[in-house]
């Protein structure tokens, strides 16, 4: 779950970590209040995106006025497809030099990795490429953590001259975050040295491991959802996984794998899957709202229902779907393929009560549901 | 990890719905289950084995080789450093949505102790016509038969289908493993080929995977320096960018995991990547000439 800026900057706060006077504005009233209360500021558009600056999402203002009309240009805005309905009204800060500081999960070295880098303001990927001397990397072994004295070390020698002490501080601070609120990836960029001496993060991106959030409670209220279509929604609510696509090929199956491989083989067939609809694991019992929710899609010219259990049982799914269709009497075609767990049962339950039988394989349901479509 | 007949096995949560319902099926097939555990019920029989408090007290209790986890996410960090502690040599960790952080401790405490980690979020493993551990459909004789066709899979569910289709087309297994679907796993693609690659009786390897991280093209620079045919099938070409598809593994970023980089790569290592699942049967007749 992503945090945007304003969300984001508090949980660095929390542990110690100096971060521009500021408030939340949702209208440009609100944010010449703010203004007037804090002086020179600046105005920053509140999206879950980066490069905010070019899109012209961020504004200096000298005066209340100035944030008004500049807050007034932002709200509303479109940023990388997303909507800006408010804006973050911070300090202005006197800039000595910009760093980059980040602790994230790292599936290569399958433990945390700290980051670092005095070429900080800039994109973190282009660092990467066009100057990777100036990136420093550091894996960490999750059992003893990064200390301050492992953040001493890592910033030695890269010329911060006075401000190193502080920089280390808020490195090794940094990683108590990313430890303390299940982070996948926590990033300041850039983290600044001001002209008098302290070391105050400018710009925040936390994003909060999805398996975390149930330990996390208090704090996930600040994340942002994830942007969920209706169907979406109300999948989410019933505790599904669903997603929308494109297309007008219905696709319902156990298991993440699985349900991927339907689409793709409905893809390769020449057809288009119109949702991802997966009830693998414990969620196999949930088969008849699963088909219920893909049934209310007005767009569906066909669908496919692609079974093949493990733990999952086919009979179970193959109860709900019946059940499903019994009650919505549904006029389009349905081509099943039905396999493993309780298959036996499950092709007998469909040939009794739907007339039924399964074809040989995904790729003949596939096919034929591609075929009933056009 | 291949697990084997004569590995002892300890069910921790053994007492649990599900523990119970595998464990049975598990004792059925041939796995040599020796105990279980359940602080609450220590002392007790179940499933006509001992239960015992914790992994340390069973390995003084009876000694277990393998522990098989059916463990409610948020209790899996403890379990399975009790595990490790006990001196486990192995852990088939069956549970999903574990934060990651705690599954990068007992990854990372497993290696020093030299301990071999399936999962999490895997389904298990299979070692037809022997033993299996985890919640596979070992008893249906169209999915799994013994043979000599390897397999490894990410995905249970898929696993399974291919495991169909394998013996439809008039082959067998020799061992399925499953690695499981997220994006920290203590056994990698990679690691799983080495071990079907070594594995006796095995003649061919089938690598199912999906789009997300960086694990196929890991696979690939094996598979180079391999002689047994390696088939492989891709999940996710089909799947939009940026999105989560189910396992949380599976999600490209930016050019990062995508189906086209894996494709290439495999295909540059000499890996047969087939278009549809159905396919398989057909590659490793080709592959195998026979």
């Amino acid at each position: 779950m992503n945090f945007e800026e304003h969300a984001a900057k508090p949980l660095l706060a929390r542990l110690g970590i100096a971060v521009p006077k500021g408030g939340l504005a949702q209208t440009p009233d609100e944010a010449a209040a703010i203004a007037a209360r804090i002086g020179a500021v600046v105005v920053k558009a509140q999206v879950p995106a980066g490069r905010r600056g070019k899109a012209g999402g961020i504004k200096l203002a000298a005066t209340p006025e100035a944030a008004r009309a500049h807050a007034k240009a932002i709200i509303g805005m479109q940023i990388a497809g997303h909507q800006v309905e408010q804006v973050l009204i911070e300090e202005q800060m006197p800039i000595e030099t910009e760093l980059y500081a980040a602790v994230l999960n790292d599936p290569a070295s399958q433990g945390p990795l700290v980051m670092f880098s005095t070429a900080g303001g800039m994109d973190i990927e282009e660092v990467a490429a066009t100057a990777p001397d100036k990136l420093h990397l550091r894996p960490v072994d999750i059992r003893r953590g990064f200390t301050r004295a492992d953040a001493g070390t890592l910033v030695q020698g890269l010329g911060l001259g006075a401000a190193e002490g502080k920089v280390a501080d808020t490195l090794a601070r940094l990683y108590e975050v990313y430890a303390a609120f299940d982070a996948e990836l926590v990033e300041i960029n850039p983290l600044i040295v001001t002209t008098d001496g302290r070391v105050v993060a400018l710009d925040c991106k936390f994003v909060m491991d999805d398996s975390g959030i149930v330990r996390q409670s208090e704090i996930a209220r600040a994340g942002t959802p994830e942007k969920l279509t209706g169907l979406e929604a109300r999948a989410k609510a019933a505790g599904l996984k669903y997603i929308d696509l494109e297309g007008d090929i219905g696709v319902l199956a156990n298991g993440a794998g699985l349900t991927m491989t339907t689409m793709d083989v409905v893809r390769h067939h020449g057809g288009r899957p119109a949702n991802f609809l997966e009830i693998g694991g414990e969620s196999y019992t949930q088969a008849k709202p699963a088909l219920e929710l893909l049934l209310s899609n007005p767009r569906i010219k066909s669908l496919v229902i692609n079974f093949c259990g493990a733990f999952a049982r086919t009979d179970v799914m193959t109860q709900g779907v019946i059940e499903a269709i019994e009650a919505l009497q549904p006029r389009l075609p349905i081509f099943f393929s039905v396999h493993g767990t309780g298959d036996e049962e499950a092709i007998r339950m469909l040939k009794d009560r739907l007339g039924v039988t399964p074809l040989a394989t995904m790729d003949d349901a596939s096919k034929a549901a591609v075929e009933a479509a056009r | 990890m291949i697990i084997r007949g004569t590995d002892r096995v300890l069910v921790m949560g053994i007492t649990g719905k599900q523990g119970t319902f595998w464990t049975e099926h598990m004792q059925a097939y041939g796995t040599r289950v020796v105990g279980g555990t359940n602080p609450a019920k220590a002392g007790t029989l179940h499933c006509k084995v001992p239960v015992f408090a914790t992994a340390r007290d069973a390995m003084q209790g009876t000694g277990f080789d393998v522990a098989v986890l059916f463990i409610p996410p948020l209790m899996v960090k403890a379990a399975a450093m009790d595990a490790i502690e006990a001196g486990a040599r192995g852990l088939v960790v069956l549970t999903e949505h574990i934060p990651v952080q705690d599954v990068m401790y007992f990854v990372a405490a497993a290696k020093e102790r030299g301990a071999r980690i399936l999962g999490p979020n895997t389904a298990g493993a299979v070692t037809p016509g022997e033993c299996f551990a985890g919640f596979m459909p070992v008893f249906n004789e169209r999915i799994f038969r013994k043979g000599t066709i390897g397999v490894l899979s990410r995905s249970g569910s898929l696993g399974v289908l291919f495991c169909l289709n394998i013996v439809q087309a008039g082959y067998g297994e020799s061992a399925f493993v499953g690695i499981g679907g997220d994006p920290i796993i203590g056994t990698t693609t990679r690691d799983a080929l080495v071990a079907l690659d070594n594995f006796p009786g095995t003649e061919a390897v089938v690598m199912v995977g999906e789009i997300g991280g960086a694990m196929e093209e890991e696979a690939a620079d094996y598979a180079k320096t391999m002689t047994k045919p390696v088939v492989a099938f891709i999940a996710g070409g089909a799947a939009p960018k940026g999105k989560k598809m189910g396992h949380a593994g599976a999600i490209v970023m930016g050019n990062k995991g995508t189906y086209a980089s894996k494709r290439a790569a495999l295909e540059a290592a000499g890996v047969t990547v087939l278009d549809t699942p159905s396919d398989v049967g057909a590659a490793l007749k080709a592959r195998l000439g026979r």
